[in-house]
Protein backbone atom coordinates (compact mmCIF):
# COMPACT_ATOMS: atom_id res chain seq x y z
CA UNK A 1 0.00 0.00 0.00
CA UNK A 2 1.52 3.25 -1.09
CA UNK A 3 0.23 5.35 1.81
CA UNK A 4 2.31 3.18 4.15
CA UNK A 5 5.45 4.04 2.22
CA UNK A 6 4.55 7.71 2.27
CA UNK A 7 3.94 7.62 6.03
CA UNK A 8 7.30 5.90 6.49
CA UNK A 9 8.92 8.76 4.57
CA UNK A 10 7.16 11.26 6.83
CA UNK A 11 8.59 9.46 9.88
CA UNK A 12 12.02 9.64 8.28
CA UNK A 13 11.70 13.31 7.42
CA UNK A 14 10.78 14.13 11.01
CA UNK A 15 13.71 12.03 12.29
CA UNK A 16 11.47 9.70 14.24
CA UNK A 17 13.74 6.95 15.55
CA UNK A 18 11.45 4.90 17.80
CA UNK A 19 7.95 3.65 17.00
CA UNK A 20 5.73 2.43 19.83
CA UNK A 21 2.76 0.27 18.96
CA UNK A 22 0.07 -2.17 19.80
CA UNK A 23 -0.39 -3.28 16.19
CA UNK A 24 -3.47 -3.07 14.00
CA UNK A 25 -4.12 -4.65 10.62
CA UNK A 26 -4.24 -1.27 8.92
CA UNK A 27 -0.81 -0.35 10.28
CA UNK A 28 0.91 -3.52 9.08
CA UNK A 29 2.51 -1.88 6.06
CA UNK A 30 4.06 1.00 8.03
CA UNK A 31 5.14 -1.27 10.88
CA UNK A 32 6.83 -3.73 8.51
CA UNK A 33 8.74 -0.89 6.86
CA UNK A 34 9.84 0.33 10.31
CA UNK A 35 10.82 -3.19 11.46
CA UNK A 36 12.96 -3.62 8.36
CA UNK A 37 14.54 -0.19 8.64
CA UNK A 38 17.97 0.28 10.16
CA UNK A 39 17.06 3.77 11.32
CA UNK A 40 14.04 2.82 13.41
CA UNK A 41 13.38 0.76 16.49
CA UNK A 42 9.91 -0.67 17.05
CA UNK A 43 8.79 -1.10 20.67
CA UNK A 44 5.82 -3.43 21.01
CA UNK A 45 3.69 -2.43 24.00
CA UNK A 46 1.56 -4.41 26.43
CA UNK A 47 -1.03 -1.62 26.41
CA UNK A 48 -1.16 1.69 24.59
CA UNK A 49 -0.71 4.05 27.55
CA UNK A 50 2.81 2.70 27.91
CA UNK A 51 3.50 4.36 24.56
CA UNK A 52 2.66 7.79 25.96
CA UNK A 53 5.11 7.19 28.82
CA UNK A 54 7.67 6.11 26.26
CA UNK A 55 7.16 9.31 24.22
CA UNK A 56 7.85 11.29 27.40
CA UNK A 57 11.09 9.41 28.00
CA UNK A 58 12.32 9.56 24.41
CA UNK A 59 11.80 13.32 24.36
CA UNK A 60 13.59 13.71 27.71
CA UNK A 61 16.49 11.82 26.10
CA UNK A 62 16.37 14.06 23.01
CA UNK A 63 14.98 11.49 20.63
CA UNK A 64 11.77 11.62 18.60
CA UNK A 65 9.15 8.90 18.74
CA UNK A 66 5.68 8.22 17.38
CA UNK A 67 2.79 6.12 18.69
CA UNK A 68 0.82 3.94 16.26
CA UNK A 69 -2.34 2.19 17.44
CA UNK A 70 -5.94 1.24 16.82
CA UNK A 71 -8.71 3.54 18.05
CA UNK A 72 -9.71 1.16 20.84
CA UNK A 73 -6.26 1.77 22.34
CA UNK A 74 -7.00 5.46 22.69
CA UNK A 75 -9.25 4.69 25.64
CA UNK A 76 -6.31 3.13 27.43
CA UNK A 77 -4.29 6.34 27.02
CA UNK A 78 -6.54 8.93 28.64
CA UNK A 79 -4.77 9.56 31.95
CA UNK A 80 -1.35 9.00 30.37
CA UNK A 81 -2.05 11.93 28.04
CA UNK A 82 -2.07 14.19 31.10
CA UNK A 83 1.68 13.60 31.37
CA UNK A 84 2.64 14.90 27.93
CA UNK A 85 0.12 17.74 28.32
CA UNK A 86 1.71 18.78 31.62
CA UNK A 87 5.26 18.63 30.25
CA UNK A 88 4.62 20.08 26.76
CA UNK A 89 6.11 16.93 25.26
CA UNK A 90 5.47 16.11 21.59
CA UNK A 91 3.24 13.07 21.16
CA UNK A 92 2.56 12.28 17.50
CA UNK A 93 -0.03 9.56 17.04
CA UNK A 94 -1.28 7.66 14.00
CA UNK A 95 -4.55 5.90 14.71
CA UNK A 96 -6.51 3.45 12.59
CA UNK A 97 -10.22 3.65 13.31
CA UNK A 98 -12.60 0.88 14.23
CA UNK A 99 -16.27 1.14 14.97
CA UNK A 100 -17.20 3.50 12.16
CA UNK A 101 -18.67 3.06 8.70
CA UNK A 102 -19.59 -0.55 8.04
CA UNK A 103 -18.09 -1.98 11.23
CA UNK A 104 -19.18 -5.58 11.56
CA UNK A 105 -18.34 -5.89 15.28
CA UNK A 106 -20.69 -3.86 17.48
CA UNK A 107 -18.29 -4.10 20.46
CA UNK A 108 -15.92 -1.81 18.54
CA UNK A 109 -18.51 0.91 18.09
CA UNK A 110 -18.59 2.61 21.54
CA UNK A 111 -14.85 3.34 21.64
CA UNK A 112 -14.74 4.20 17.95
CA UNK A 113 -17.55 6.68 18.58
CA UNK A 114 -15.68 8.19 21.54
CA UNK A 115 -12.13 8.23 20.15
CA UNK A 116 -11.98 11.80 18.89
CA UNK A 117 -14.03 13.37 21.74
CA UNK A 118 -11.92 11.81 24.49
CA UNK A 119 -8.69 12.78 22.78
CA UNK A 120 -9.87 16.34 22.32
CA UNK A 121 -10.97 16.41 25.96
CA UNK A 122 -7.35 15.59 26.85
CA UNK A 123 -6.01 18.40 24.68
CA UNK A 124 -4.96 16.35 21.66
CA UNK A 125 -5.27 18.05 18.26
CA UNK A 126 -7.06 15.55 16.02
CA UNK A 127 -7.17 15.31 12.24
CA UNK A 128 -9.54 12.84 10.65
CA UNK A 129 -8.67 11.52 7.19
CA UNK A 130 -11.14 9.72 4.94
CA UNK A 131 -8.99 9.30 1.82
CA UNK A 132 -5.86 7.20 1.68
CA UNK A 133 -3.93 9.71 -0.42
CA UNK A 134 -4.33 12.33 2.31
CA UNK A 135 -2.96 10.24 5.19
CA UNK A 136 0.73 11.00 4.75
CA UNK A 137 0.37 14.75 4.16
CA UNK A 138 -1.91 15.06 7.17
CA UNK A 139 0.47 13.04 9.35
CA UNK A 140 3.29 15.27 8.14
CA UNK A 141 1.40 18.31 9.40
CA UNK A 142 0.54 16.56 12.67
CA UNK A 143 4.20 15.64 13.27
CA UNK A 144 5.25 19.19 12.52
CA UNK A 145 2.80 20.59 15.06
CA UNK A 146 3.83 18.01 17.66
CA UNK A 147 7.59 18.40 17.36
CA UNK A 148 7.67 22.15 16.78
CA UNK A 149 4.97 23.08 19.27
CA UNK A 150 5.26 20.48 22.00
CA UNK A 151 1.72 19.20 21.48
CA UNK A 152 -0.05 15.88 21.36
CA UNK A 153 -1.48 15.39 17.88
CA UNK A 154 -3.34 12.53 16.24
CA UNK A 155 -4.28 11.53 12.73
CA UNK A 156 -7.37 9.35 12.76
CA UNK A 157 -7.52 7.17 9.66
CA UNK A 158 -11.18 6.61 8.84
CA UNK A 159 -12.41 3.17 7.92
CA UNK A 160 -13.38 4.55 4.52
CA UNK A 161 -9.67 4.83 3.80
CA UNK A 162 -8.80 1.45 5.30
CA UNK A 163 -11.72 -0.69 4.29
CA UNK A 164 -13.79 -2.38 6.96
CA UNK A 165 -12.74 -5.51 8.74
CA UNK A 166 -14.89 -8.47 7.74
CA UNK A 167 -14.79 -12.10 8.74
CA UNK B 1 22.43 15.65 56.15
CA UNK B 2 25.65 13.63 56.46
CA UNK B 3 23.96 11.44 59.00
CA UNK B 4 21.24 10.68 56.50
CA UNK B 5 23.66 9.29 53.93
CA UNK B 6 23.80 6.02 55.76
CA UNK B 7 21.63 2.97 55.63
CA UNK B 8 19.44 2.72 58.66
CA UNK B 9 16.60 0.55 59.87
CA UNK B 10 13.63 1.10 62.13
CA UNK B 11 13.05 -0.65 65.46
CA UNK B 12 11.74 -3.70 63.60
CA UNK B 13 14.80 -3.95 61.39
CA UNK B 14 13.00 -2.58 58.33
CA UNK B 15 14.93 -0.36 55.92
CA UNK B 16 14.22 3.36 56.13
CA UNK B 17 13.64 4.65 52.61
CA UNK B 18 14.82 8.24 52.98
CA UNK B 19 18.45 7.50 54.03
CA UNK B 20 18.56 4.58 51.62
CA UNK B 21 17.66 6.83 48.69
CA UNK B 22 20.03 9.56 49.90
CA UNK B 23 22.85 7.01 49.88
CA UNK B 24 21.96 5.81 46.38
CA UNK B 25 21.67 9.34 44.97
CA UNK B 26 25.08 10.22 46.45
CA UNK B 27 26.56 7.39 44.37
CA UNK B 28 24.78 8.27 41.10
CA UNK B 29 27.78 9.67 39.27
CA UNK B 30 26.21 10.95 36.03
CA UNK B 31 23.23 8.60 36.07
CA UNK B 32 19.87 9.97 34.95
CA UNK B 33 17.05 9.46 37.47
CA UNK B 34 13.33 9.11 36.71
CA UNK B 35 11.13 9.02 39.82
CA UNK B 36 7.59 7.81 40.39
CA UNK B 37 4.86 10.03 41.78
CA UNK B 38 4.55 10.33 45.56
CA UNK B 39 7.16 9.11 48.00
CA UNK B 40 9.83 8.22 45.46
CA UNK B 41 9.78 11.74 44.01
CA UNK B 42 10.01 13.24 47.52
CA UNK B 43 12.83 10.88 48.54
CA UNK B 44 14.96 11.79 45.52
CA UNK B 45 14.20 15.51 45.88
CA UNK B 46 15.18 15.32 49.56
CA UNK B 47 18.54 13.89 48.52
CA UNK B 48 19.19 17.05 46.51
CA UNK B 49 17.59 18.46 43.38
CA UNK B 50 19.37 17.95 40.06
CA UNK B 51 18.76 18.85 36.43
CA UNK B 52 19.30 15.16 35.73
CA UNK B 53 16.24 14.16 37.76
CA UNK B 54 12.85 13.85 36.13
CA UNK B 55 10.09 13.72 38.71
CA UNK B 56 6.63 12.34 38.00
CA UNK B 57 3.72 14.19 39.60
CA UNK B 58 1.01 12.19 37.84
CA UNK B 59 0.60 9.50 35.21
CA UNK B 60 0.63 6.69 37.72
CA UNK B 61 1.97 3.50 36.19
CA UNK B 62 4.16 5.14 33.54
CA UNK B 63 7.46 5.80 35.32
CA UNK B 64 9.20 2.64 34.17
CA UNK B 65 8.16 3.25 30.56
CA UNK B 66 9.51 6.79 30.65
CA UNK B 67 12.74 5.32 32.01
CA UNK B 68 12.78 2.99 29.02
CA UNK B 69 12.37 5.94 26.66
CA UNK B 70 15.30 7.80 28.21
CA UNK B 71 17.39 4.62 28.12
CA UNK B 72 16.67 4.07 24.40
CA UNK B 73 17.41 7.70 23.58
CA UNK B 74 20.58 7.87 25.68
CA UNK B 75 22.20 4.44 25.29
CA UNK B 76 25.56 5.59 26.68
CA UNK B 77 24.09 6.89 29.95
CA UNK B 78 22.93 4.87 32.93
CA UNK B 79 19.22 5.41 33.58
CA UNK B 80 17.69 4.50 36.94
CA UNK B 81 13.97 4.49 37.69
CA UNK B 82 13.12 4.91 41.37
CA UNK B 83 9.46 4.37 42.10
CA UNK B 84 6.94 2.93 44.52
CA UNK B 85 5.07 -0.36 44.59
CA UNK B 86 1.72 1.19 43.64
CA UNK B 87 3.13 2.87 40.53
CA UNK B 88 4.99 -0.27 39.48
CA UNK B 89 2.00 -2.53 40.04
CA UNK B 90 -0.22 -0.23 37.96
CA UNK B 91 2.24 -0.52 35.08
CA UNK B 92 3.27 -4.12 35.74
CA UNK B 93 2.63 -5.12 32.13
CA UNK B 94 5.33 -2.67 31.07
CA UNK B 95 7.90 -5.11 32.50
CA UNK B 96 7.25 -7.32 29.46
CA UNK B 97 7.68 -4.35 27.14
CA UNK B 98 10.93 -3.33 28.85
CA UNK B 99 12.40 -6.83 29.03
CA UNK B 100 11.71 -7.31 25.32
CA UNK B 101 13.26 -3.95 24.44
CA UNK B 102 16.22 -5.10 26.59
CA UNK B 103 17.97 -1.81 27.39
CA UNK B 104 21.39 -2.67 28.87
CA UNK B 105 21.59 0.76 30.56
CA UNK B 106 18.31 0.69 32.53
CA UNK B 107 17.71 -0.32 36.14
CA UNK B 108 14.43 -0.11 38.05
CA UNK B 109 14.25 0.19 41.84
CA UNK B 110 10.89 -0.27 43.53
CA UNK B 111 10.71 1.15 47.06
CA UNK B 112 8.13 -1.30 48.33
CA UNK B 113 6.43 -0.15 51.53
CA UNK B 114 3.39 -2.31 50.71
CA UNK B 115 1.20 0.76 51.11
CA UNK B 116 -0.53 3.47 49.09
CA UNK B 117 1.41 6.12 50.97
CA UNK B 118 -0.14 9.18 49.33
CA UNK B 119 -3.72 8.28 50.05
CA UNK B 120 -3.71 7.11 53.64
CA UNK B 121 -1.43 4.10 53.93
CA UNK B 122 -3.94 1.62 52.58
CA UNK B 123 -2.42 -1.85 52.18
CA UNK B 124 -1.13 -2.54 48.66
CA UNK B 125 -1.07 -5.75 46.68
CA UNK B 126 2.65 -6.34 47.22
CA UNK B 127 1.90 -6.83 50.93
CA UNK B 128 0.21 -10.11 50.07
CA UNK B 129 0.96 -12.99 47.77
CA UNK B 130 2.25 -10.90 44.86
CA UNK B 131 6.00 -11.04 44.19
CA UNK B 132 7.04 -8.25 41.84
CA UNK B 133 10.58 -9.51 41.33
CA UNK B 134 9.17 -12.87 40.26
CA UNK B 135 6.84 -11.07 37.84
CA UNK B 136 9.86 -9.25 36.41
CA UNK B 137 11.67 -12.57 36.07
CA UNK B 138 8.69 -13.97 34.21
CA UNK B 139 8.60 -10.90 31.98
CA UNK B 140 12.15 -11.69 30.92
CA UNK B 141 14.41 -9.65 33.22
CA UNK B 142 17.61 -11.65 33.70
CA UNK B 143 18.64 -9.75 36.83
CA UNK B 144 16.03 -9.42 39.55
CA UNK B 145 16.28 -9.17 43.33
CA UNK B 146 14.23 -8.52 46.43
CA UNK B 147 16.31 -6.93 49.20
CA UNK B 148 14.97 -6.38 52.69
CA UNK B 149 17.84 -6.34 55.21
CA UNK B 150 20.86 -4.16 55.89
CA UNK B 151 23.12 -6.98 54.75
CA UNK B 152 21.27 -7.56 51.49
CA UNK B 153 21.03 -3.88 50.62
CA UNK B 154 24.82 -3.63 50.25
CA UNK B 155 24.50 -5.02 46.73
CA UNK B 156 22.03 -2.32 45.65
CA UNK B 157 24.39 0.39 44.30
CA UNK B 158 26.15 -2.17 42.12
CA UNK B 159 22.86 -3.51 40.81
CA UNK B 160 21.51 -0.06 39.99
CA UNK B 161 24.61 1.53 38.51
CA UNK B 162 26.88 -1.25 37.23
CA UNK B 163 25.09 -4.52 36.45
CA UNK B 164 24.11 -4.84 32.77
CA UNK B 165 20.42 -4.06 32.39
CA UNK B 166 17.62 -4.32 32.34
CA UNK B 167 17.80 -4.78 36.13
CA UNK B 168 14.75 -4.97 38.42
CA UNK B 169 15.13 -4.64 42.19
CA UNK B 170 12.52 -4.49 44.92
CA UNK B 171 13.71 -2.94 48.19
CA UNK B 172 11.30 -3.73 51.01
CA UNK B 173 11.12 -0.55 53.11
CA UNK B 174 9.36 0.55 56.29
CA UNK B 175 5.93 2.17 55.91
CA UNK B 176 5.27 5.68 57.14
CA UNK B 177 5.56 9.05 55.44
CA UNK B 178 8.75 11.08 55.71
CA UNK B 179 8.68 14.84 55.43
CA UNK B 180 7.39 15.85 52.01
CA UNK B 181 10.19 17.51 50.09
CA UNK B 182 8.54 18.91 47.00
CA UNK B 183 10.46 19.62 43.80
CA UNK B 184 9.02 21.83 41.08
CA UNK B 185 5.63 20.71 39.77
CA UNK B 186 6.18 22.53 36.46
CA UNK B 187 6.39 19.64 34.03
CA UNK B 188 7.52 21.76 31.08
CA UNK B 189 10.35 23.19 33.18
CA UNK B 190 11.38 19.78 34.49
CA UNK B 191 11.43 18.41 30.94
CA UNK B 192 13.35 21.29 29.41
CA UNK B 193 16.05 21.41 32.07
CA UNK B 194 16.57 17.64 31.85
CA UNK B 195 17.06 17.87 28.07
CA UNK B 196 19.37 20.85 28.46
CA UNK B 197 21.46 18.95 31.02
CA UNK B 198 22.30 16.19 28.52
Amino acid sequence: MSWSEDVFKVLDNHEVATIATVPDAGLTGVLNLCENSETKKVVTLTTEEEGVGLMQGLWLGKQRGALLMQSSGVGNCINALSVVASTRTPCAMLITMRGQWGEFNPWQVPMGHATQPVMEAMGVYCYSVEQADQIAETFDAACGLAFNGGYATAVLIHQRALGTKVF
Amino acid sequence: MDQQVKISVDEQGRLRRRPLVADLVSKRDDALLVTGLGGATYDVAAAGDSDKNFYFWGGMGLTAMTGLGVAIAQPDRRVVVITGDGDMMMGIGSLATIASAAPSNLAILVLDNERFGETGEQIGLSAGCTDMALMAKGAGFETTATLSTEEEIGSLPGLLYKTPGPVFVVAKVAPGNDERVLPSTDGAYLTRRFRDAL
